[in-house]
């Protein structure tokens, strides 16, 4: 049965590199065979599930050892893959998603000439963030990491003729590289600090290692995590990351591959929970993105950029229960499953209302669309009732509970986190409702464009909507289900660990004002764009409006403190390259060229000329011989 | 009369064919006295000789005779390839060597 | 101390020698110079045999001067017997230099060979015990037997050497006579054959051009040696003047008025090339 594991991975591999290196042969039908590929991932993911439920709860973990990577005295890096409640979580997350998602492309991605391509990168991605979720060691997963980010830039950069996209891929590539520098450098320190990188032995030997080491540790991990889960300070490039293809944004940049800071988080929660000040870190971090990313997500008229401020704002959330420790972690892990499914549904429904609404993406430019769209409308309805939190669905359940947990993080601290998620949520009701009304209802707003070419808002194929409603399901109903019984909870408990911490505030209590802060939320969008018809051109609004349009400013602030000091620095250093050291060395060459043409003048090409030197030369010889001899 | 006003007479004629090379510009000239150093040198030897009573330094100037003759077989040839591509034998004409 | 019989031929072959050298140091024709050497290689030869070195001496007598000499001079006439250097020195401050360098070598050199302590001598009476020849065979054949058989090597590669450098390659084929007549028609210079040279033959016709229709001579009809030496004889211009000495000595006789009298052609005062031969004449 744990064969099985090794070709989790290996069927999307075998699909990419088919898809990749097979040529125009597969273009008729390399789309189901990619989909395919994913589908039996799951297939296998779910086999091994059912597997791990039928064994008690300390046989859980398995252990797979493919083979030995880097057999050196000293430095041992094997192919290894740990198969536990953590990650078979992540495993039917991935697989299941990938393949509702792989499902979609194919009636999304029907008309583009590059689909075969498409295919490709996405079981390419599937394969690395399924060794990424199933690695045994720190080396492996880095692997993943980086594959995931590949994937995220070829997929980013998919339109590549848009010079628009490739841009953006170049900045998530490039942005995601900090990340992955504080990444490896994380893996070092591991390495100089207990010898090894696998779970296994680092978690075993944190115990016995200083704080200072571990909190270099965590932070580097953190920082790491920022990168690839757009966190504050790291964030800028999700918003950008929206020109790619909407399935990839439902896929990577929603459901799974940001939420591979969260796992790396709770993975190594043996090192945050020796080292307070890294969590801390964490913590403030998730506060502070849960804010950015929700007043972002209230300004952007593009769908899919207020849906990626959404995201950002959500991963703050299970970034900030990472951070809390073990009151925590189960909570993060529960959010992000939910938020899989609701988030990839909100997706694929905006990508559906593009598909039908050709390609625009100003909102501005929609409503009404609930009479043209039905299905959409409903699945993404659903999606929107779990994401703001509504009592029933998933998003509820999860969500209450790290507000719960922030609040049972005791003191001042359990008290301002405990707002400002309060507060997250309130403005999550708020921009999630805008995002509604503005799409699905109200009076259409849809304009011929500069052809005169009318759109005719409808219903996607059944490839499309299937994976929708499906989604929509989960949507609904995983809370629920992780909820009941508190099952969720009971399942990664030997892994995570969980206490359950002191609240000053009772959990009904959590739940009502939770509730109330979703009710105003939602009434205060109500009032500000259900009652009034909403202008095509959007006014110019306050300056906090403005500066959220512009994220919030992100890039002005990354280019005035990053970029132009370092573009200062360069040129400071090839002025100094130039004229400095160039100049000294051109100086040096100017000076022996200026004596050697000088000197040159020696070498006349007379041959008694030469013959008058040797001569010279030889009476100096004997001359001095005979000095000598006299002497 | 001693033996060593030879070598007076061998110092001057070395002295003698040196200066030549250095002033003389036709190679045939410079060739000879290249020839008149050979010989005041042989003249050295023979009388070195003389002066040590063993026959060595004339062995080693019969040799420098042989040498000089395979000398000069092969310098003339070069001055006459020389002078026919050139139509000069002076060897301030070939100076091909500066820059 | 030696006798004194050689201490006179010494100052004698010194004097020579030292004279020759500097001969051949300071004549400015190759074939003077070349003279000169082989003065000084005659009296080195004479200084060989009174220092008892028999067999140097006839060698440097045969080889240096009877071969290596003759080799000179016949590479002297190859190259031209009239070629001198001339007077004016090219590089700046050589032949002062080499003046002063050459001076200060000689004075080294003595004054190195002064300080010696050189007063005793052995003398070769013993080392020539059973003859000059002998002695040196005996050496040559038994301690530098090794380096005689090299020397044999040399000198065969030497004169492959020499062979070698002095080998004219063809690189193409000479021209015919078709080729070289065509050439000329191509030239246009001069088709016909030259003309001949004059008729007026008492002893010497070569020297005397012939005269081309309307009177003037043909220079190039005259062989090109005698035309650089100025050598023709313009037998018109004599014949012409001879007339008129004729007619004036018969006018003279008769009695007859000199306004009556014939009048001489004036003499060429040159000799004008025919247009189109004037690269010939050189």
């Amino acid at each position: 049965m744990n064969s099985l594991i090794p070709l989790l991975v290996a069927a999307p591999l075998a699909g990419a590199a088919l898809l990749l290196l097979g040529g125009r042969a597969l273009d008729r039908f390399g789309h189901w065979l990619g989909t395919l590929a994913a589908a039996l991932s799951f297939v296998f993911g779910l086999v091994l599930f059912f597997s791990m439920l039928g064994r008690s709860t300390d046989q859980r973990p398995v252990h797979v050892q493919l083979f030995s990577w880097v057999p050196v005295n000293g430095f041992q890096a094997d192919v290894a893959f740990q198969l536990d409640q953590l990650s078979i979580t992540f495993v039917l997350l991935i697989t299941g998603v990938g393949t509702l998602i792989h499902l979609y492309s194919v009636g999304y991605m029907a008309h583009d000439e590059r689909r075969r391509r498409f295919f490709g990168y996405l079981n390419l991605f599937l394969a690395a963030m399924l060794l990424l979720v199933l690695a045994d060691n720190y080396l492996l997963l880095y692997v993943g990491w980086e594959g995931v980010g590949l994937a995220s830039y070829l997929l980013i950069g998919f339109w590549q003729h848009k010079p628009s996209a490739a841009t953006a891929a170049k900045k998530a590539f490039l942005v995601n590289r900090v990340g992955d520098v504080g990444l490896s450098i994380a893996i070092m320190l591991m390495f100089t600090d207990f010898g090894n990188f696998t779970y296994l032995g680092v978690f075993g030997a944190a115990g016995q290692a200083s704080r200072s080491q571990l909190t270099a540790i965590g932070l580097m991990l953190l920082l790491a995590a920022c990168g690839k889960s757009a966190q504050v300070p790291l964030q800028s490039w999700l918003g950008d990351a929206m020109e790619g293809p909407t399935p990839v944004s439902a896929l990577i940049h929603a459901a799974t591959m940001v939420t591979a800071g969260v796992y790396l988080i709770t993975r190594s929660h043996a090192i945050f929970d020796l080292a307070p000040d890294a969590q801390t870190a964490v913590v403030c971090v998730g506060a502070v993105t849960l804010l950015f990313g929700a007043i972002v997500g209230c300004a952007k008229d593009d769908i899919k950029k207020a849906l990626a401020g959404s995201t950002m704002s959500q991963i703050g959330y299970m970034i900030l229960a990472a951070g809390l420790g073990p009151i925590g972690y189960v909570f993060a892990i529960m959010h992000l499953v939910t938020h899989g499914f609701f988030k990839a549904g909100l997706f694929l429904g905006a990508g559906s209302v593009m598909h039908g609404m050709d390609d625009e993406v100003n909102m501005r430019h929609y409503g009404g669309l609930r009479k043209y769209m039905p299905i959409t409308f409903v699945t993404f309805g659903l999606g929107y009732l779990a994401i703001i939190g509504f009592p029933g669905l998933s998003g509820f359940f999860s969500k209450d509970k790290i507000i719960e947990a922030a609040f049972a993080k005791g003191g001042t601290e359990g008290w301002i986190l405990g707002l400002v998620t309060l507060v997250g949520a309130a403005v999550t009701a708020f921009y999630m409702t805008r995002v509604m009304i503005l799409t699905f209802f109200g009076e259409k707003r849809w304009q011929a464009d500069d052809e005169g070419h009318q759109p005719h808002p409808h219903e996607s194929p059944s490839t499309m909507t299937l994976p929708m409603i499906v989604l929509a399901f989960g949507s609904v109903f995983a809370g629920g289900l992780f909820a009941f019984n508190s099952s969720f909870l009971k399942w990664l408990e030997p892994i995570t660990g969980h206490s359950e911490g002191n609240s000053p505030l009772s959990s009904l209590t959590v739940t009502l004002l939770t509730s109330a802060c979703l009710l105003v939320g939602v009434a205060l969008a109500y009032v500000v764009y259900g009652r009034s018809p909403v202008p095509v051109t959007p006014p110019v609004g306050s300056v906090l409006t403005r500066a959220a349009r512009r994220d919030l400013l992100q890039d002005e602030f990354n280019h005035a403190v990053l970029v132009r000091p370092g573009s200062a620095l360069a040129a400071a250093l090839v002025y100094l390259d130039s004229k400095g050291l160039d100049g000294f060395v051109n100086g040096l060459a100017a000076a022996i060229g200026g004596i050697s043409s000088r000197l040159r003048r020696v070498q006349n090409g007379y041959v008694r000329s030469y013959a008058l030197s040797m001569f010279g030369g030889t009476l100096v010889l004997v001359a001095t011989t005979l000095l000598m001899r006299s002497v | 009369m001693n033996p060593v006003n030879y070598l007076y007479l061998a110092a001057l004629l070395f002295t003698i064919g040196a200066s030549g090379v250095l002033i003389r510009r036709n190679a045939i000239v410079l060739f000879m006295c290249v020839e008149l150093m050979l010989n005041a040198s042989n003249l050295a030897l023979v009388t070195f000789s003389r002066l040590h009573g063993n026959l060595d330094g004339q062995i080693i100037a019969f040799f420098t005779m042989v040498v000089a003759a395979a000398e000069v077989v092969v310098g003339l040839a070069i001055i006459v390839s020389i002078f026919r591509t050139r139509h000069s034998a002076s060897v301030d004409d070939s100076n091909l060597m500066k820059l | 101390m030696t006798s004194t019989g050689e201490a006179v031929q010494f100052w004698v072959l010194a004097v020579i020698a030292v004279g020759g050298a500097l001969g051949m140091l300071l004549m400015r024709r190759a074939v003077h110079s070349a003279l000169c050497l082989a003065a000084t290689m005659l009296s080195l030869a004479i200084c060989y045999l009174a220092q008892g070195a028999v067999f140097l001496g006839v060698v440097q007598i045969v080889v240096y001067t009877g071969a290596i000499m003759m080799l000179f001079l016949f590479v002297v006439m190859l190259v031209g017997v009239t070629s001198e250097d001339s007077l004016k020195e090219q590089l700046k401050g050589q032949r002062v230099a080499a003046v002063i360098c050459g001076l200060g070598f000689g004075v080294l050199l003595i004054a190195g060979i002064a300080n010696a302590k050189l007063s005793q001598f052995t003398g070769l009476s013993e080392a020539n015990a059973e003859g000059n020849v002998q002695g040196l065979a005996r050496l040559i054949f038994t301690k530098y037997v090794w380096a005689f058989e090299v020397t044999g090597a040399l000198l065969i590669t030497a004169a492959v050497g020499a062979m070698v450098l002095t080998h004219r390659e063809h690189v193409k084929a000479p021209a015919t006579q078709r080729e070289l007549a065509a050439q000329r028609v191509k030239d246009n210079v001069q088709l016909p054959p030259l003309p001949a040279p004059g008729v007026y033959a008492r002893h010497n016709a070569v020297d005397i051009p012939g005269l081309l229709p309307d009177g003037r001579i043909a220079e190039d009809s005259v062989m090109g040696t005698l035309r650089e030496r100025g050598q023709i004889r313009d037998v018109s211009q004599d014949m012409l003047r001879r007339m008129a000495e004729l007619e004036a000595d018969t006018a003279d006789w008769l009695g007859r008025a000199p306004s009556a009298r014939p009048t001489a052609p004036k003499p060429r005062q040159e000799l004008t090339p025919v247009p189109g031969h004037e690269e010939d004449a050189e």
